[in-house]
C-alpha cells in the first residue's frame, strides 16, 4: 500500500493506464497466481484423490500425487469393480450405477434444455419482434418470476408433480424445467430487441409468416447468443440439486449424479468415508463441465460477463 | 410522404400480430402459469393452512404465522442465516472487487478467467464433498498442513467453525463468477475519467475509492442484489456436508423449510416459514436499492 501511495504522488507523468510502476505489476502478479493456485488446488486433489486408494491415503496425507495409484476408485464408482475388490479397497462394496445416474443427467439436463430454450427463443420473440399491446406487462410478470426464491417453490410444485403422479421419474426432474425459464426469456428478448427490423419487414412484404421469420432470419441471426443461453442454463440444470433431490431420489431411474453423489456419502462408513470412492464420483459428475470448459471457455466467460448487463 | 404512408400502413397492419404472439409465447406463458404463478399462489394458501399431504389441507388462519415468530428454530434460522450472508458476501464482495480490479489492470488473459470460472461451473454438492474431504479432521490436506507446522488440528465443521467453514466454501465457488460480473462493470467506465484523475495527480488508492468505487455503484448495487439474494437461500452446500448440526449451528431457513416439510410433512408449516423468507428477501432487496441508489448511475450527470 505504501509503495502504491508514494508512486501515486510522485508527478511523474503516465502516457498510458497501464504504465505502472514495477513492484506494483509484480505484487499484482504474485496476487493473481495465489488465486489462480487457490482455485486449482482443490480440484487437482479431488482428481488425485480420485486415482489413490482409500486404504493408503492415512499414510500420506499430504501426497500432492496419487498415494497408491489405482483406477480402482474410478471403476468402483462406475460399478466396474466386484464387492470383493472394492471393499479391499475400502470401498463400501456398496453397488452403485453411476452410468444409470450419468445417463439420467444426461438426458434429463439435455432434454429440459433444448425444450426450455426453444420455448423461451419462441416467447422472446414475442415479446422482442412482434408488437401487440399489453405485451410489456406481460414481459414484466416474466422478470418478477425472476425473482421468485427458488425454495418457495419447491414445495408447492413438489405437491404438484406428486398429484400427477410424478414422484421419481425423470419426466418430473425435467418438467419444471421444459417450457420456459424467466432468465432465457428476459436475455433473449433482449437479444432478439436488437434484431434489424427492416430485414423482419422486408420478409414480411415478400409474404413470410412469423414461424419462417423466426426459424429462418431471427434464430440464425441469434445463433451465438441462443448458444449462450444454452450453455449457461445446461450447467445451471446439470447441477442442480434441490429440485432432483426430493423429486427423484427415490428410484434408481430418476436420480441424478449431484444426487447420487450426496446419496453415495452418506451410505459410506461413517468415520473412514471412502474418499477415494467419493472424489472419483464427484470427478466423474465434474467431468461433463470440465469439458463444457475447455471446449467454450471463450463462450463462457464471455457471456457470464455480459449475462447481468445487458439488460 | 409515400414512405411516411407506408409507415402507418405497416403500423397498422403490425396491430394484428396478437394472434402470433399469442402462439408464440403459449408454451411459456403455460410453464410460467403452471410452475410459477399457481404454485405461488399456492404456497400462499398453504400457509394459512394444516397440511401433511395425506389428508386435506386445513384452514388455520394466521396460526402458522404465530407458530413461526414463537418458534426458536426459526429465530435461530436468521440467525445463522444471517451469520452465512455476512461472512460469505462480505469476503467474497472484497476479494472479488480485488480479483476484478486485477484482471482489469494487469491481465486480458481469457485462460486466468476461464480458470477462476471453473468452480463456479461445478455443482454445489460435488464443491463442497472436495472441501468437506480436505478440510478432515484426520485425514484432511489442510489438517495434515497444520500438523506438519506443529499447531493444533482445527475441527472445521465443529460447533463455532461450521458457518465460517460453510460460507468460506461458496465464497471460492463464486468468487470467479463475481469478479466476472463486476470486471464487465469496471470495463464501463470510460477511460478519460481515469486519464482526468492521472492529469489531477490521484494515486492508485485514491483513484480506487474516489473514482472506480462511486462509479461502479450501479453495477455492485445490481451483483449485491443478486449475490444477497442467493446467499440467503443456502440450501446445497450444507446439506451435502453438516445437514443442519452440529447442534443448530447451520440450520438455515432452507435447512429448516425441506425439514419441516420432508421430514415432518408439516407443509403448511414450511410454506409459511418459506413466505416469511421470501418477505425478508424483498425487504433486504429494497433497502439495498435504496441505499446504493442501484437505479442511478453517477456516468449520466
Amino acid at each position: 500500500m505504501t509503495i502504491l501511495n508514494r508512486r501515486g504522488a510522485s508527478t511523474e507523468a503516465r502516457d498510458e493506464l497501464q504504465s505502472t510502476s514495477k513492484s506494483a505489476r509484480a505484487v499484482a502478479y504474485v496476487a493473481l497466481t495465489i488465486f489462480v493456485l487457490l482455485t486449482i488446488f482443490p480440484l487437482w486433489f479431488m482428481i488425485r484423490t480420485a486415482l489413490s486408494t482409500t486404504r493408503s491415503l492415512p499414510s500420506d496425507p499430504l501426497s500432492l500425487v496419487p498415494v497408491d495409484f489405482t483406477l480402482g476408485a474410478l471403476n468402483r464408482v462406475l460399478g466396474l469393480a466386484s464387492s470383493a475388490e472394492a471393499i479391499a479397497e475400502g470401498g463400501s462394496g456398496q453397488s452403485l450405477n453411476f452410468f444409470q445416474y450419468f445417463a439420467n443427467s444426461a438426458i434429463s439436463t439435455t432434454g429440459a434444455t433444448i425444450s426450455q430454450v426453444f420455448f423461451s427463443a419462441a416467447a422472446a420473440y414475442a415479446f422482442g419482434v412482434l408488437r401487440w399491446p399489453g405485451r410489456d406487462a406481460i414481459f414484466f410478470v416474466f422478470l418478477f418470476a425472476m425473482t421468485v426464491p427458488g425454495i418457495f417453490l419447491v414445495l408447492p410444485n413438489y405437491l404438484l408433480a406428486r398429484e400427477l403422479g410424478l414422484l421419481n421419474t425423470l419426466a418430473g426432474v425435467m418438467l419444471p424445467h421444459m417450457l420456459m425459464a424467466p432468465f432465457a426469456v428476459f436475455f433473449l428478448r433482449q437479444v432478439f430487441l436488437g434484431t434489424n427490423m427492416s430485414i423482419v419487414e422486408a420478409a414480411i412484404i415478400d409474404g413470410a409468416n412469423h414461424v419462417r421469420i423466426f426459424f429462418q432470419i431471427v434464430l440464425p441471426l441469434a445463433r451465438a447468443q441462443v448458444m449462450t443461453v444454452f450453455i449457461l442454463q445446461y450447467i445451471g440444470i446439470w447441477n442442480d440439486y434441490l429440485w432432483p433431490f426430493y423429486i427423484g431420489a427415490g428410484a434408481e431411474e430418476s436420480k441424478t449424479l449431484t444426487v447420487a453423489l450426496g446419496v453415495f456419502r452418506s451410505q459410506t462408513p461413517q468415520g473412514s468415508p471412502d474418499w477415494a470412492g467419493l472424489m472419483a464420483g464427484s470427478l466423474i459428475a465434474a467431468l461433463p463441465m470440465l469439458l463444457l470448459m475447455i471446449l467454450f471457455g471463450r463462450k463462457i466467460v464471455s457471456s457470464i460477463q455480459n449475462s447481468g448487463l445487458k439488460g | 410522404m409515400s414512405q411516411k404512408a407506408a409507415a402507418l400502413r405497416q403500423r397498422k397492419r403490425r396491430k394484428t400480430d396478437v394472434a402470433p404472439a399469442l402462439v408464440f409465447m403459449f408454451p411459456a406463458i403455460l410453464g410460467l402459469s403452471i410452475f410459477v404463478l399457481a404454485p405461488g399462489l399456492r404456497g400462499i394458501y398453504l400457509s394459512f393452512t394444516e397440511y401433511n399431504v395425506f389428508q386435506d389441507p386445513k384452514f388455520i388462519g394466521l396460526d402458522n404465522y404465530e407458530r413461526a415468530l414463537q418458534d426458536p428454530l426459526v429465530w435461530n434460522a436468521l440467525w445463522v442465516t444471517l451469520q452465512y450472508v455476512a461472512i460469505n458476501i462480505g469476503f467474497q464482495t472484497v476479494f472479488a472487487l480485488i480479483l476484478a480490479v486485477l484482471m482489469h489492470r494487469f491481465t486480458r488473459s481469457v485462460l486466468i478467467r476461464g480458470v477462476l470460472l471453473v468452480p463456479f461451473l461445478i455443482s454445489n454438492v460435488i464443491v463442497a464433498l472436495v472441501w468437506y474431504w480436505l478440510l478432515d479432521f484426520n485425514l484432511g490436506y489442510v489438517n495434515a498442513l497444520i500438523d506438519l507446522i506443529s499447531l493444533d488440528r482445527m475441527p472445521f465443521f465443529g460447533e463455532d467453525t461450521a458457518m465460517p467453514t460453510i460460507a468460506m466454501i461458496n465464497v471460492w465457488r463464486h468468487l470467479g463468477y463475481t469478479a466476472l460480473l463486476i470486471l464487465a462493470g469496471l470495463q464501463t467506465i470510460p477511460k478519460d475519467v481515469y486519464e482526468a484523475a492521472q492529469v489531477d495527480g490521484a494515486g492508485e488508492i485514491r483513484t480506487f475509492f474516489g473514482i472506480t468505487l462511486p462509479l461502479l455503484r450501479p453495477v455492485m448495487a445490481f451483483i449485491l442484489v443478486l449475490t444477497v439474494t442467493g446467499s440467503f437461500q443456502i440450501f446445497e452446500t450444507i446439506a451435502a456436508t453438516t445437514g443442519g448440526g452440529p447442534i443448530n449451528v447451520t440450520r438455515t431457513f432452507s435447512i429448516l423449510i425441506t425439514e419441516r416439510a420432508w421430514n415432518s410433512y408439516q407443509f403448511g408449516y414450511a410454506s409459511a416459514i418459506s413466505i416469511l423468507l421470501m418477505l425478508i428477501l424483498i425487504t433486504v432487496a429494497i433497502v439495498q436499492m435504496r441505499l446504493l441508489r442501484g437505479n442511478e448511475s453517477d456516468l449520466s450527470r
